[in-house]
């Protein structure tokens, strides 16, 4: 049996997002700016999405647009803000320290090109507080990006304080909601914000989806240039079949959130339950009261996450160290270093992400295969176990 | 049995793991990534670099077994890197492959793999390891005289040769090709990496000198009388048996060769080549493959890779080092440098020269 326990990672596609991407594959090839008929198939198809989309987080759907993923979408809220928003001499930009590269590389790479950035600290559990932003925010302060919920811990951020300081000064606060679009209700209203990130595949939809929420009357310049396509915000031809898989996994999402939630929570606790009962040195990382009910991440005292992660792929988990960066070897986690975590937790945490498919029974060989790895893995280094 | 193969990306462990995994063993491919290298930087090197490690990627794919990098960088630094320009900087002639294989590949490497439940690990060198009629393990050559590394195996241990399987070493090297040919494995026409992997453009004085600044300190060459005969930009420019680059004018008419380096006075002796000619040499940190000698041994003895191996008397001088007297004078015996005793095709031990 293969138990796959890295949802946040990537999900797999519900039956029916793989029978709408093959149908609109076959059937629907037009162009969506077509006049004629095949590019008014396609740009229903689209427009349908986009409805299901917008409705998944509670916005108009004019407000949606379509990109090709979560990365995309961080870069265009980003670079598309600060842009806009440069002759106004708003050429600060604030980013919490945990944020997904997409994020923090984009504000690296605008730093070299003369915006002050700054990047706020987060307390032990792994939240932004808002009297961080207090101290960092100020008058030339053009776009403060929060994530929703952390990709590595689950800790959910709140958001909605954030922005209403943003707000205060006249910033645009822009949350990347790639972890939790589709697990859990995302309201852009109920947070207030004025961009919002999400992602297709990380609710069972496809690779090559996603969608940036441009609150309406938000001035953005837009970052791929080209075609009015995406009413001039985003040019290029719109891939339509994984656009569709998109909308069609937002709507499965929508129908059945909060009992899924609710189920996939419950298996999250039992797998974090059985491993802090069974594996002596082992403790969970972040807050276990904000996050979003499919994560959970573990330190396993005197084991290197990275020969745990192999030795479970070997018996047939996946699971995952956070972010995984380019050649596929580990890094300490910017996460947990931000937290301020001693060096050897942030080598030694593994992530646990749940969803649509994960069962019980494979809750329960992982915690019943764990020991046994761990252990063995310790045996080769000598410290003893503190207690 | 679960073996872990440590894939570099080149044709002779990805021909090491194709050839276990055909035999019916669980293989896992294992790759170190050495250095930092992010995607977009200008990789160094020609081994291990990030296109090596997509290469042992494919070439895992290829062969259908699971694939891991795994970040050695830390050790790497610690147990080769620094030894590498430490050594430099004193004077001698390092010799990492060495330490790679006995400190990092059969050491770390071997560690990690245990802990996957592996029974052993497996490279790509050409080295065979055979049981002798008491069940002790021989380190013996690869039967491609031309590629044979077990120069470069000395310093395993009887544990470590328990647990090391070299799959090509008794396979000729255009054997080897074949067999990655008739896979269609990637890597089979992939040129074989020849330089020390981590030095960028094989420029080792300039890493050197970036790696240890002091190590760039000034200082004269002297003939075998002391005369002062030029300046130099640091003993870790030269080696023992180096002809070129001395920024001599050769008004003798007589070739010049450095003949000894002396760290502490950063002096380089230069002389004529028949004083780079030694009878004898002591080395140190010796290995004895099975025992230790209680009385003298009659080998051969092989002074650097490319070394024919000469005919010598070896004795222990206990404490880790050996007296190695020679039949006839060798040339450029190199401090630094491995000296490997052989009965005929079989390792009976190794040190460095001192």
């Amino acid at each position: 049996m293969r138990v796959y326990f890295d949802y946040n990672a990537t999900t797999p596609l519900a039956p029916e997002v793989v029978d709408t991407i093959s149908q609109v594959s076959r059937d629907l090839f037009g162009n969506p700016s077509s006049i004629h008929h095949f590019g008014q198939q396609a740009k229903a198809t689209i427009d349908d999405a986009r409805s299901a989309t917008a409705s998944l987080i509670n916005a108009d759907p004019s407000e949606i647009v379509f990109v090709s993923g979560g990365t995309e979408a961080d870069n265009f809220a980003i670079r598309g803000a600060a842009e806009a928003l440069e002759p106004t001499g708003r050429r600060h930009l604030i980013a919490s320290g945990i944020e997904h590269e997409a994020v923090l590389n984009t504000l690296r790479a605008l730093a070299r090109r003369g915006w002050r950035t700054t990047l706020l600290p987060v307390d032990q559990t792994g939240v932004v507080s808002a009297d961080r932003l207090r101290e960092a925010i100020d008058a030339e302060t053009a776009l403060v990006s929060v994530m929703h919920a952390n990709n590595e811990i689950g800790t959910i951020q709140p958001v909605a304080a954030l922005a209403a300081i943003a707000h205060e000064h006249g910033a645009l606060l822009h949350t990347d909601a790639v972890q939790t679009a589709g697990k859990v209700p995302v309201d852009v209203r109920a947070l207030g914000v004025d961009l919002l990130s999400l992602s297709a595949h990380k609710f069972n939809g496809p690779k090559g989806a996603g969608a940036l929420w441009i609150k309406r009357g938000t001035r953005m310049q837009p970052t791929a240039t080209g075609g009015k396509h995406e009413r001039n915000r985003r040019a290029g031809t719109e891939n339509v079949a994984a656009i569709a898989g998109l909308g069609v996994a937002a709507v499965l999402a929508a129908r059945k959130m909060a009992p899924e939630a609710a189920r996939v929570c419950a298996l999250r606790d039992r797998l974090e339950a059985g491993i802090l009962g069974n594996v002596p040195g082992t403790q969970v990382n972040g807050t276990r009261e904000a996050r979003v009910p499919n994560t959970t991440n573990i330190s396993f005292e005197r084991v290197e996450a990275e020969s745990l992660l192999i030795a479970l792929d070997l018996e047939g988990i996946a699971v995952s160290t956070g972010s995984a960066c380019s050649s596929g070897t580990l890094e300490p986690s910017h996460v947990l270093k931000a937290m301020g975590l001693p060096s050897h937790r942030t080598q030694n945490s593994l992530r646990f992400s749940l969803g649509m498919f994960s069962t019980q029974e494979e809750v329960d060989r992982v915690v019943e295969v764990l020991p046994r790895l761990v252990e063995k893995l310790r045996g080769l280094t000598r410290r003893p176990v503190s207690a | 049995m679960r073996i872990v193969v440590a894939m570099s990306g080149g044709v002779d462990s990805s021909v090491a793991a194709a050839l276990l995994a055909e035999q019916g063993h669980e293989v896992i491919g294992l790759s170190m990534q050495l250095y930092d290298q992010s995607e977009g930087q200008t990789s160094f090197g020609s081994c291990c670099s990030i296109d090596d490690l997509h290469d042992a990627r494919r070439v895992a794919a290829a062969i259908g077994i699971p694939h891991y990098i795994v970040n050695f960088e830390k050790q790497f630094n610690e147990q080769v890197v620094s030894n590498f320009v430490h050594e430099y900087a004193a004077g001698r002639t390092p010799l990492p492959c060495a330490h790679c294989n006995s400190d990092l590949k059969f050491a770390t490497l071997a560690e990690k793999a245990r802990g996957f439940g592996a029974d052993a690990v497996a490279t790509g060198h050409y080295a065979r390891v055979e049981r002798d009629a008491n069940g002790r393990l021989l380190l013996r050559r690869g039967v491609d005289n031309g590629k044979d590394q077990s120069y470069f195996l000395f310093s395993l241990t009887q544990e470590q040769l328990a647990g090391a399987v070299f799959p090509v070493g008794d396979l000729p090297k255009d054997e080897v090709r074949r067999h990655a040919r008739r896979r269609r494995l990637p890597v089979a026409d992939k040129p074989d990496s020849q330089e020390i992997c981590f030095i960028p453009d094989n420029d080792y004085r300039s890493f050197v000198t970036r790696s240890v600044p002091g190590a760039a300190r000034e200082g004269v060459l002297v003939d075998e009388s002391g005369r002062v005969l030029g300046t130099h930009a640091g003993i870790h420019r030269f080696t023992v048996g180096q002809r070129k680059g001395l920024g001599l004018a050769s008004a003798t008419g007589t070739p010049m060769y450095v003949l000894a380096l002396r760290p502490a006075e950063q002096q380089v002796v230069v002389g004529p080549k028949a004083s780079l000619e030694r009878t004898s040499l002591t080395a140190s940190g010796v290995n004895w493959i099975l025992e230790e000698p209680a009385e003298t041994l009659r080998v051969t003895v092989q002074i650097r890779h490319r070394h024919e191996a000469a005919p010598a008397t070896v004795r222990s001088l206990g404490d880790g080092r050996a007296e190695a007297v020679f039949d006839e004078s060798q040339l450029a015996v190199t401090p630094g440098q491995a000296v490997v005793f052989y009965d005929g095709d079989t390792v009976v031990g190794g040190g460095w020269i001192d």
